[in-house]
């Protein structure tokens, strides 16, 4: 073995336009294995990929796709402070890889100029260049790295070709020392920002060539509202004075940078680019021309919406099914070999249910997640938000929203995780935080039960029907003034531009697709999962203790002998029942419940429906097995169990009078509609967030929300009735 | 040569950008996104509910808004 040269580890950021295929190099390039975070502070979500070539460790940083780097909000920040060196978490960059889209090189440039500018070594990869080739499009790429004096490679990612080059590129870049940045503007621009610099420095601490820049660049960008705020008072009356006097020198503020920017790219592609003069009309276009048609456009947006829908409400059905199934027979195999106590208990009902209670949410996850990246990879996503925009800025919101918004009817959990395509973060925040007011599946059994045992059959089962969908609908129908009222408090501020590439259409690869859905699916359950995981065990906790469970462990340990001895053990399954329903009443929920009877009266409310409804603040759906418990039907029923509407339609207040009436029925299921009763998605509201500040605010404004809406709904009733 | 803005174009017309008006993000952005001065750009057509409306321009497809669009002053050649 020869002795061993330092194992150096060198740091590269990834960078370059939406659409241009960067996250698919980036995979071509790191392998599956990315670590995923949060950059403290924001919600970008970090990605830092490894490779080894040659004995050099490359760590890759990938950026969000974004088309300059001019930052207006603090998220946006996060991609120049990760260049410039200033995100402690990730450190000095040794060099950038800019990724562009060949066919499209004069717009994907724009954000390569800045990133000149920036002064780190730098590699071009011209990415898609199949696309470019099909479309007559020819690049000397000899001459185009000549001109811009760094190494520029083709590339077409999907195909994973020239990935080792790539590799070797970086490598050698990174050993390289600074470049000089391309400083494009006027003279008199960069001795404007030079005097900005004495006005930005506090002690030791100087801001680079390249923020004095912005500051003086981006007119209400975030980098003069973060400076103004450092320096009180006369930081921003300088600002204007000094783009008023660039303006007077004909070097007007903010238009100069994008003519100066495009004027170079341009000039830097003549005669490096041959196309054809016209653009021809390439079978996108005509695809284009069908999907975004008056009547055929919205045909096929519905019908693929509604596979979209399906896939995730029915056909992910059967694969939760087989989970739940899994773990009950995990929980049961395991239980046999423990003797009966807290710790099985501990084990198949925290555990094994807390692990099952995760796993459960993945196949919506999946199927959501393989229909979105199918259709971002083939284009039409940006499409489906060019079609719905209209309809979705009338809640101040923008066609973005659409997809994750739909998909929370299924379920909130991949609906809130899909808010990923949202850019703007005042849009995503306000689009998670109605999400969970969408009615998704779990609300469907508590529906089920009551309009079974309390809505009359009339008009030929029409208006039991009538009554689901009113059920369904409330929620969307809430969510629209609470979406404004959002938009106009928390998350006010200038309306976010819709500016979008409409990127041309074309076949998805199954690679692309399926790593998306595998880096969806692993992110969920690192970064999701662990505190969902745990929270399900703390509610096993608190629904256990602090009853002594001695009683009901003799009564089933007879009812296992009695079986074995195929003796008929319903008089004591029933004593089990009866048992249950003692502990319930006695734990602390039983007697919390008790307690809070005076809150629930108003609603029409006894003390059972209480405890019922508060047992189900972990997950909706438990109502019906604490129904079923308080009724000694024991806990495993389903919402079309005979019983347990015979029991609820004969329950009766002290006095006789029966405690279920029509408002009563319809009180509970308007709070059910409107109640954030989901661990889960506070869980994933707080991950998504990065803040547990907005799942306490969701859980606060949807319980007061129900309650109100449960009150009212009764009270209206009361009158009516 | 006439004066108007570009939510104003007919399907296929194309108009020479002029400026675009204000310095907020909206400005900035479609700056960005190459609505430099002198550069043609085509309208494709408008989303079924009306809003927003698709351009073509150097080369690529973009989506603006109405509001949007009307903050670009264009040129109409003759």
């Amino acid at each position: 073995m020869t002795v061993a040269a330092p194992v150096k580890s060198l740091t590269i950021a990834v960078i370059g336009n939406p659409n241009t295929g960067k996250s698919t190099l980036f995979s071509a390039l790191t392998g599956m294995h990315a670590r995923i975070g949060n950059y403290p502070g924001v919600t970008v979500e970090k990605k830092i990929g490894t490779i080894h070539h040659h004995g050099v460790t490359l760590n890759l940083v990938d950026l969000p796709g974004t088309y300059s780097l001019s930052p207006r909000s603090l998220d946006e920040m996060v991609s120049v402070d990760v260049l410039l060196g200033r995100q402690p978490d990730v450190g000095e960059i040794d060099a950038v890889l800019c990724i562009v889209d060949a066919s499209n090189l004069e717009r994907n440039l724009y954000v390569v100029s800045q990133v000149l500018d920036v002064g780190l070594p730098t590699v071009l990869v011209l990415n898609m260049w199949d696309v470019a080739q099909s479309r007559g499009i020819q690049i000397d790429v000899d001459a185009l790295a000549q001109r811009l004096g760094i190494p520029v490679l083709t590339c077409e990612a999907h195909r994973r070709t020239n990935i080792a080059a790539i590799k070797s590129a970086l490598v050698a870049a990174s050993k390289q020392t600074t470049r000089t940045p391309l400083r494009l503007f006027p003279p008199e621009f960069y001795r404007e920002a030079e005097a900005l610099r004495t006005q930005t420095t506090v002690g030791e601490n100087v801001l680079p060539d390249f923020l004095l820049e912005r500051l003086l660049l981006d007119a209400g960008g975030y980098v003069e509202q973060w400076q103004s705020k450092q320096h009180a008072s006369e930081l921003p009356t300088q600002l204007t004075a000094a783009r008023d006097r660039l303006k007077a020198a004909g070097c007007r503020i903010p238009a100069v940078e994008a003519k100066v920017r495009y004027a170079w790219s341009r000039q830097l592609l003549t005669g490096v680019v041959q196309q054809p003069a016209e653009r021809p009309v390439t079978s996108s276009d005509k695809l284009d021309r069908f999907f975004t048609h008056k009547v055929w456009g919205l045909a096929v947006f519905c019908l693929v919406m509604l596979t979209v829908f399906l896939a995730i409400y029915v056909a992910a059905e059967p694969l939760m099914t087989l989970i739940e199934d899994g773990q009950g027979f995990i929980g049961d195999t395991v239980g046999k070999w423990i003797p009966n106590g807290p710790f099985r208990s501990l084990l198949v009902d925290g555990v094994i249910a807390g692990v099952g209670g995760v796993l459960v949410f993945i196949p919506q996850i999946a199927l959501l997640f393989l229909f979105i990246a199918l259709l971002e990879d083939c284009g039409y996503m940006a499409r489906a938000a060019f079609l719905m925009d209209k309809l979705m800025v009338k809640v101040g919101l923008s066609g973005k929203s659409f997809v994750p918004l739909m998909s929370s009817f299924a379920c909130a959990i991949p609906g809130i995780m899909a808010t990923r395509v949202i850019e703007n973060r005042r849009d995503r925040f306000v689009t998670i935080l109605v999400a969970p007011l969408m009615s998704c599946s779990a609300r469907l059994p508590v529906y089920v039960l009551l309009i079974g045992a309390f809505i009359p059959d009339l008009w030929y089962g029409a208006l039991r029907g009538l009554t689901l969908f009113a059920m369904t609908s409330l929620g969307a129908i809430v969510a629209i003034p609470v979406a404004w009222i959002l938009k106009k408090t928390f998350f006010k501020g200038e309306t976010p531009p819709f500016v979008m590439e409409l990127p041309s259409y074309k076949w998805p690869s199954p690679r692309i697709v399926l790593s998306r859905v595998y880096d969806r699916v692993m992110s969920f359950i690192v970064r999701a999962g662990t505190l969902i995981f745990a929270t399900n065990v703390l509610i096993w906790a608190t629904a256990y203790y602090p009853g002594d469970h001695a009683e009901e462990r003799r009564l089933q340990a007879e009812i296992a002998s009695q079986e074995e001895q195929r003796n008929d053990a319903a008089e004591l399954k029933e004593a089990v029942n009866r048992e249950s329903q003692r502990l319930l009443e006695t734990s602390y929920l039983g007697r919390a419940g008790r307690a809070m009877e005076p809150v629930f009266l108003p609603l029409g409310w006894d003390w059972r429906i209480g405890v019922g409804v508060l047992a189900s603040f972990p997950a909706r759906e438990v109502i019906i097995s604490t129904l079923g418990t308080i009724y000694s039907l024991g806990g495993d029923v389903d919402a079309e169990n005979q019983e347990l509407r015979s029991a609820l339609q004969a329950a009766t207040w002290p006095d006789g009078r029966p405690i279920y009436t029509i408002p009563v029925a319809l009180s509970v299921m308007v709070f059910f509609a409107l109640c954030a009763q989901c661990a889960s998605t506070l869980m994933i509201i707080r991950r998504e967030t990065n803040h547990w500040g907005w799942a306490a605010f969701t859980f606060a404004y949807m319980t007061i929300l129900a309650y109100a809406g449960a009150w009212l709904t009764y009270q209206i009733g009361q009158w009516w009735m | 040569m006439a004066t108007t803005k570009l939510n104003r174009l007919t399907q296929g017309q194309t108009g020479i950008i002029r400026d675009v008006q204000g310095d907020d993000g909206v400005a900035i952005r479609l700056l960005e996104m190459g609505l430099t001065d002198g550069e043609p750009i085509t309208l494709i057509g408008a989303a079924p509910l009306g809003d927003p409306l698709e351009f073509s321009l150097r080369g690529y497809r973009l989506s603006l808004r109405q509001s949007e669009a009307e903050r670009v002053e264009i040129d109409l050649p003759h």
